[in-house]
Parts: structure tokens; sequence; C-alpha cells
């Protein structure tokens, strides 16, 4: 077993409210389900869409980040599972790809390799 | 914790509200923005924090904080409401005034205020009904038009025509003000009476739906109830009608869901409940003199709801129930229903006659029921051909699947006598 972390991008911004809480209904579900099937390692964090960007030797501080939204990272949580290819699979049910957002899977590097 | 149903529907109207009494009517369109941005930041939050204890409490805190990240950035280049002018350009004063205004007790009113203002008088009904819906209900553009069976297109023009004309007034319509607001509240009986026919008798197929429509009518409605000003019998009639025809509603599909008419409805699937709520609301509304179109319509309702079944109801009252209205509120459909209750008080043939005697009885002839009315006189005073021509008429003019179904099976009985 091998943890991963997803990194979220972008964020669903148009629809009616009754969307908007039917897209909600889908995280909760999706969580739900992640909870169930004992993958969730830890439920992470949501991100303000605003912060600061500290930069180089020069300790350059500009308001960021600057990218597009689609490229923000608004969250992020950590999963277990089996290999990269079961982790890829188990975010595929996320809400926010709907959304046209994306997700972001990455190892966790082990300390004892 | 689960949200409750629509919760996010709900509290769109409130919010919008509340902020638009901040930002004025002319930044309507940023207000709303502002409460996307509550529901956007809701979900985040929300999917990873569960749901918060009071959630509508935390949708509104959220939308004041945008509302003020948006002051904050956007005092300079507009204005915002005129009676709170200057006290936003200054961050000594603005924090406390948004929080001021976000109280309780100040945003308590804001879904009335708004209400009053989305029935300004120099709109159509039909632009105010889009209005309530859009801003008031939480309702999408798309929503609207498949809720009433129009195109998006033709909803859009409507809202966006309409959102002009309130822009005009810059400030939500005042509370305080009691002769304004007497005036000004018909208009709103009007709206949400027609709202709810719309979803009564509307030509949308989808009976959930329809519902839906009704029950944000009545939703509406019991929003004026809270309010003393408005709080009125005419309110109180209204909300008694509102209650004994959505009593009725489970059983006007039968088992297999076809359309079913008052005569043949089951009645032990109307909804006590409602019938009693309406009843005491009917109560209310006798508290003043006045008599409007709302008490009588509901009084007529009333006999229905608590008739146990179509011998033992008190048609010599329903006909001279509708000999008031007509007074009152003459109109081809009142006069329509006044001779379907004479029919059943003294016989078919009376009920042709009546028919026949209704002034610019022409403009019913679009209307399927009327023909359908027409139809069953004719069957049961045996005349079986004429009887199959107004099937025919009613059918052909059928608004949805339900409707079709329903004339068709009367097309059939009458076919079938007309053979035996």
């Amino acid at each position: 077993m091998s943890e991963f972390t997803y990194l979220f991008r972008g964020r669903k911004t148009s629809g009616s409210p009754e969307e908007m809480q039917k897209h909600f209904e889908k995280w909760v579900a999706w969580f739900k389900e992640l909870g169930a099937a004992g993958r969730l390692k830890d439920p992470g964090r949501p991100l303000e869409g605003t912060g600061k960007i500290v930069n180089g030797s020069q300790k350059v501080v500009r308001d960021g980040p600057y990218a597009e939204a689609k490229d923000v990272v608004g969250g992020y949580i950590t999963v277990e599972a089996d290999d990269i290819a079961q982790a890829v699979e188990l975010s595929k049910g996320c809400p926010i790809l709907e959304a046209g957002g994306s997700v972001e899977v990455r190892p966790v590097q082990k300390l004892n390799v | 914790m689960e949200l409750t149903e629509h919760l996010f529907r709900h509290e769109s109207g409130r919010m919008v509200a509340a902020v638009t009494r901040i930002f004025g009517m002319h930044n309507l369109a940023l207000a709303e923005d502002v409460v996307q941005e509550a529901f956007c930041r809701a979900i985040e939050v929300w999917a990873f924090r569960g749901v918060p204890e009071n959630p509508s409490a935390w949708l509104m805190r959220t939308a004041k904080n945008c509302a003020l990240d948006v002051l904050r950035r956007e005092r300079t280049a507009r204005t915002f409401a005129p009676e709170l002018g200057r006290l936003l350009e200054s961050e000594w004063t603005l924090a406390p005034v948004i929080e001021d205004a976000f109280r309780p007790q100040a945003i308590k009113d804001d879904l009335l205020r708004m209400m009053l203002s989305c029935c300004y008088p120099q709109l159509a009904e039909e632009a105010q009904i889009a209005l309530i819906l859009h801003i008031l209900c939480g309702f999408s553009v798309d929503e609207i038009a498949s809720a009433l069976v129009s195109t998006n297109a033709a909803i859009e023009k409507r809202i966006s025509r309409g959102k002009k004309t309130l822009a005009k007034s810059k400030k939500l319509f005042d509370v305080t003000a009691p002769a304004e607001f007497s005036s000004r509240l018909p208009s709103v009986h009007t709206a949400l009476y027609l709202l709810f026919n719309e979803g009564y008798h509307g030509a949308n197929p989808e009976f959930a739906v329809r519902s839906e429509l009704c029950r944000e009518a009545m939703r509406l409605t019991a929003v004026l109830l809270q309010h003393p000003q408005s709080a009125i019998p005419r309110t109180y009639a209204l909300a008694a009608l509102m209650c004994f025809h959505a009593a009725r509603v489970p059983a006007r599909l039968d088992a297999s869901g076809n359309l079913s008419s008052l005569f043949e409805q089951d009645r032990s699937a109307w909804d006590q409940q409602l019938i009693a709520e309406g009843l005491s609301f009917l109560d209310h509304s006798a508290k003043g003199s006045e008599v409007s179109e709302y008490h009588i319509e509901a009084a007529i309702a009333s006999v229905h709801a608590t008739a146990r079944g179509m011998e033992d109801t008190d048609w010599v009252k329903i006909v001279s129930l509708y000999d008031s209205l007509m007074t009152i509120r003459p109109s081809p459909i009142v006069a329509l229903n006044r001779a379907i209750a004479i029919a059943q008080r003294d016989g078919p043939e009376r009920g042709v006659e009546e028919i026949q005697a209704i002034t610019d009885r022409d403009r019913l002839n679009s209307y399927p029921f009327y023909w359908a009315a027409l139809g069953e006189f004719e069957l049961r005073t045996k005349r079986y051909g004429a009887a199959h021509g107004h099937f025919r008429s009613a059918l052909a003019l059928a608004r949805n699947d339900a409707e079709r179904h329903f004339f068709g099976q009367r097309l059939q009985a009458s076919q079938a006598a007309v053979h035996s």
C-alpha cells in the first residue's frame, strides 16, 4: 500500500444554485466512497484562491497565484492505493473533473527507501 | 450532515436580496456574483470540512465577506446603495456599516422587499413572475424556460429587460412606507396567484416541476404572512386557496400516472393537513370586511375540499359563490366554471345553456377544458355524436401527454357510447 496526494485544480463557478448544490453533493458522495473503502488517508484542506509567492534568493514577494483560475490549486487530500494505476482510477470519481478541473496524482515519497 | 433539499436555491433569494440592499438595485448582477462566489466557497470548504451546524448562517456570513471585498475593490469606480452612500467610502465606517446591515434583524425583511421590488407595476405580469423565479427562487434562465415551457431566449429577454427596469429605482422597496406598501401588495398577490396557477394548471408535462412551482408560490406567500403589513385578510385568503388546491395535488394523478378529474379523484389521497391549514387561513381571512376574489375562490375550494364526494358537494353554495366571483372578477374561465357548477346543480342541459350564454365565449376556443366540459354535458344528455366532436377538439388542443391521454379516454368513452 502506498500513499498518493491529489492536488485539485479549478473550481465550478457557473451553474444555478440547484446545480451548485448537486455538485457539492457529488463531492460528499465521493469523499464518503473513499472513506468507506478505507482509502482516505488524510482528508486534506481547501486552500484560498489568493496568497503570496516568495521567489528566489532575492526573496521577492508578489501576489499570487497568478496562474489562471483553472491552474490554481484549490485543495489537496492524501489517499492510499496499491499503485499509481489504482490511485489514478480512484481519482476519476472526483467531481472537479466534471467542472473542467483536474486532479494531479502524486506518489508521496517513502522515508525508508 | 445532509443539506436540506433546495437549500442553495432557497438561500440564494435571501442572500441576493440582502447584498442588493447594500449594493443597490442597479448592481443586482454584482450581488448575484457575490452569492455565486459564496456558493463556490461553500462547496470547497464543506466538501473538506463537512457541513457547518448552521449552513444558512454560514452562507450569509460568506456573502457578507465577499460583499465587503467587492465594496473595497469597487468603491471608487461605482456608486452603491444611495442611502448608505458615503458611509461605504471610508474604511472607518465600511466594516461597521456592513456588520450592522447583515444583523439577523436587518436582513429579516429583505426577501419581502425584493418581492415587492419585483412586482413593479410597470412590468408585465409574466416579467414579474420570471423575475420572482429568478431572483427570489434562485432558478436559472434554463430552469425557468423549462418550467414555463418557453424558450431560453424569450426568458432571458424577459429577465434582462425586467432587471433594467428594476435598476432605475436603485434601492430595494421600502417596507416602512405604509401607503406604498399597501398599493404594491395587490401586484404581489397577483404574481404569486399566477405562479401557483402556472404550477397547478400549467403546460409543463412534468408533474414534479409543476408541483415545485406551487411550492415556491406557497413559500413566498408564507413570507407575506410573516410581516404584519402584508399579513392581511386578502393574503390569508390567497394562502387558504393555495392550501386547498395543493391538498388535492396527490390525487390529480391516478395509480397509473394519468390525469384524474375532480369527479373521479380518490379523495382519501387528499392531504388532510393542508386542508386543515387552509381552513385555518380561511378563518383568518374573514377578519376584515373585505371580500376579494381570493376569498371567494378559497371558499369554493373549501367546499370541494371538505365534501366527502361529488354527490355530497354543496353545489347550491358553489353556484352562488361563482355568482359573486362573476361580479368581482368576471372572465370567460370563471363563467365556464360557474356553468359546470350549474350543470351539477340543475342538470347538463342547463350547463350547455349557461355555456352558450357566456360573453366572449370565443376566447375559450383555445382552452381544451372548455371543449371537454361541453363534451361531458353532451355525453350526459346522451348526444354522443356532439360529445365526440367536442372531445376531439379538446384532444387537438391538449398541451401535454397527461392531457392527451385524459381527453383521449373521454373521446373513446363517447365513441363507445355511439356504438352501443
